[in-house]
């Protein structure tokens, strides 16, 4: 994949340099298995460290692809024993942080990334949910939320509202 | 997953000294602490405060901890990082769980 292009402030600004961003655009990818979450993350956050986030702008950034990488690896690669590739693309721009997640397992049930409806907590204890709170999290904290399935590949794009402005 | 517990006449406090409870560590969560709270008094305080994350997963293993105890005992959750209390937050779950800020608040309440 070539890199990713890197997005002026201004789009009417067509002379001289491209404006200097904090973060160079990084790009990886990672075997699914049930610890490549952690090491996806692990490499994310790392590659994050020249914005110096926040702890509160970390924690949306490792919990939104911590739903989105168990996501793939329970559903996408659902059989452990025929594992495949995770790609994970970040740039950071005026309005945040772009992520691009991509995998070439099963689709999205219905080609649609899941509504992620809020779970009822007003309810007896023994029926309360223990799952499904994931894509809600997604929902939640992320912005800009597209999903297409292009040939064999499932290709997520989002956006996280962290170090903006910079 | 390693836990700790201690147990006092009417509670006992079983501590996570594992720093995620995520997907590849619910399962083991859940087990540790089916096996830690078997004898366990009315009340078991979770002490999370060396817990740095959770996910949906380590959430849902929170909840069905509380659901194994339930009605019998109850799960009261103390020591929360913010991380951790942002998930309980955004998911509507701190309403359904007694949180105490730190461990020894929740010790003071229920040694009253």
């Amino acid at each position: 994949m070539p890199p990713l292009p890197l997005i002026g402030l201004n789009a009417m600004q067509d002379t001289g340099p491209a404006p200097q961003r904090a973060l160079t655009p990084f790009q990886f990818s990672v075997q699914s298995s049930n610890l490549a979450a952690r090491e996806a993350l692990h490499r994310v956050l790392d590659g994050l460290s020249p914005l110096a986030l926040e702890a509160e702008e970390v924690s949306t950034v490792e919990l939104v692809l911590a739903e989105v990488l168990n996501n793939i690896v329970e559903h996408a690669y659902p059989d452990p024993a025929v594992p495949g590739p995770i790609h994970l693309a970040c740039r950071h721009d005026v309005d945040g942080l772009h992520l691009q997640v991509r995998d070439a397992g099963l689709p999205m049930p219905d080609g649609q990334a899941p509504l992620g409806l809020a779970k009822t907590v007003e309810t007896d204890v023994s029926d309360l949910p223990e799952g499904g709170f994931g894509w809600f999290l997604i929902r939640d904290l992320a912005k800009d939320l597209t999903y297409i399935r292009v040939g064999q590949e499932n290709r997520l794009d989002l956006r996280l509202a962290v170090a903006i402005g910079r | 997953m390693e836990v700790s517990a201690k147990t006092e006449d009417r509670f006992c406090v079983v501590s996570v000294l594992h720093e995620r409870i995520d997907a590849a560590a619910a399962l083991e969560f859940k087990e540790a602490m089916r096996q830690t709270t078997a004898d366990a008094p009315d009340v078991v305080i979770l002490d999370l405060h060396r817990v740095d994350f959770i996910d949906s997963s380590g959430l849902g293993a929170i909840v069905a901890t509380m659901k194994h105890l339930t009605p019998q005992r109850a799960l009261v959750l103390a020591g929360l990082t913010p991380a951790v209390e942002k998930v309980f937050k955004l998911t509507r779950m701190d309403s359904v769980f007694s949180v105490f800020g730190t461990l020894d608040a929740a010790l003071t309440a229920h040694r009253a």
